[in-house]
């Protein structure tokens, strides 16, 4: 990854016109090297303006970074250029959703459904804003200074094509990837990563005791929410948090594709 | 004559593939009542269950969300499940892979319902 991101860079230095500076602004990115990603992206969006790709990549860096107007901008951008790119859907979903605009969030992901109908995850999301806008509708509007979000977030800041793992962490308690909320929309990933430390090495120690050989996965209810843990290497823990709307079966299938993806991640990170 | 708590967890049992049922103290992880095969870890069980159970409190406090009501832990070689069975009990069953889990999590709803 490392070589990679050397090469990458080095290409771009030789050529500032090449279109290297996609995959280089992605690699860094995704290792959290999200000032010089940015840089990357800017310059290289600059040069070529009218490709959409380059737009959402930049957009998915002011996510990451926690700059959610310009995310939005750049999104938008992505859109006028190209109305049916996924990424930009999902982006603007997920954007919509933090800000408690339930209805644009639903709007976007719908369409992000009709483009990639395949995408388990997409049809949970579509499922959960549904419900949630029905149970809004049902019942009292949240008073004014009662955050608009409830339950875990549907998407996270990095979605891409791919399903990102909820929340990843590894075994000292340390958010690895991904994030959680709080009911009332505060993040909660830290406090949940402390939580869910040591987990494994009890469920290990205890399906050895009671003979059932090795733990492979922990589904839990939980009023309207369904959680389902896996362990995708032996140091490190994976929580996928849906509404109860995404059956468990359905859930245990999404957290296998969760477990796939964090996989990589790790093997990417070296 | 066997208790009603015991009558319960013998329907539990019967299923195919329940090695043992158990009726849990949450707080300490004793075993109050069981209905199990031989040679069956149920003290063991009781134990871990609880401890679990009072681990994923946390997980779900943390997120200011409603407790857990029902936990299945899935192993290479069998299953555990965890069903809240009312104040301060837990109802465990441990099952082989065969079993039917939809069966199993009905039964314990079920003999939660009647143990209320």
């Amino acid at each position: 990854m490392t070589d990679d991101i050397s090469g990458m860079t080095s290409q771009l230095a030789h050529d500032p016109t090449s279109l290297v500076f996609l995959p280089l602004a992605d690699a860094l990115r995704r290792r959290g090297q999200l000032e010089p990603a940015l840089a990357v992206a800017i310059r290289g969006v600059h040069r070529y303006p009218e490709i959409a790709d380059g737009h959402d990549l930049l957009a998915r860096i002011h996510a990451d970074r926690g700059d959610g107007d310009a995310a939005f901008d750049a999104w938008t951008s992505v859109l006028r250029l190209t109305p049916d790119h996924l990424g930009a859907h999902k982006g603007l979903a997920f954007l919509a959703f933090r800000a408690g605009d339930l209805g644009r969030s639903a709007k976007h992901l719908s369409r992000a459904l009709e483009l990639a109908p395949e995408d388990a995850s997409l049809a949970a999301a579509v499922e959960r804003i549904r419900t949630m806008i029905a149970t809004r509708a049902g019942g009292a509007e949240p008073a004014a200074d009662t955050p608009r979000r409830s339950g875990p977030v549907p998407i996270p800041p990095t979605a891409t094509t791919e399903t990102t793992p909820t929340l990843l962490l590894d075994a000292q308690g340390r958010v690895l990837r991904g994030r959680i909320d709080r009911t009332d929309g505060l993040d909660a990933s830290d406090a949940v990563a402390a939580a869910l430390a040591g987990v494994s090495r009890e469920a290990e120690r205890a399906a050895n005791l009671l003979g059932l050989g090795h733990w492979r996965a922990i589904a839990m209810e939980a009023g309207p929410f369904n959680y389902e843990i896996r362990t995708p290497t032996a140091e490190t823990l994976l929580l996928v948090a849906r509404g109860r709307e995404v059956p468990a079966g359905r859930l245990a299938r999404i957290a296998d594709r969760a477990v796939d993806q964090a996989r990589r991640w790790l093997e990417e990170l070296g | 004559m066997i208790s009603r708590e015991q009558a319960v967890l013998d329907e539990v049992t019967r299923i195919g593939g329940v090695r043992s049922a158990l009726l849990v103290s949450s707080d300490d992880g004793l075993v109050v009542v069981e209905s199990a095969l031989e040679d069956q870890a149920t003290e063991a069980a009781a134990a871990f269950a609880a401890r679990l159970g009072g681990r994923l409190a946390t997980l779900t406090s943390a997120l200011r969300a409603p407790p857990m009501s029902v936990l299945l832990l899935q192993a290479t070689a069998g299953q555990l499940f965890v069903v809240v069975g009312g104040p301060g009990l837990l109802l465990v069953a441990v099952t082989s892979n065969e079993v039917n889990i939809g069966e199993v999590r009905l039964a314990l709803l079920a003999a939660a319902g009647q143990l209320n």
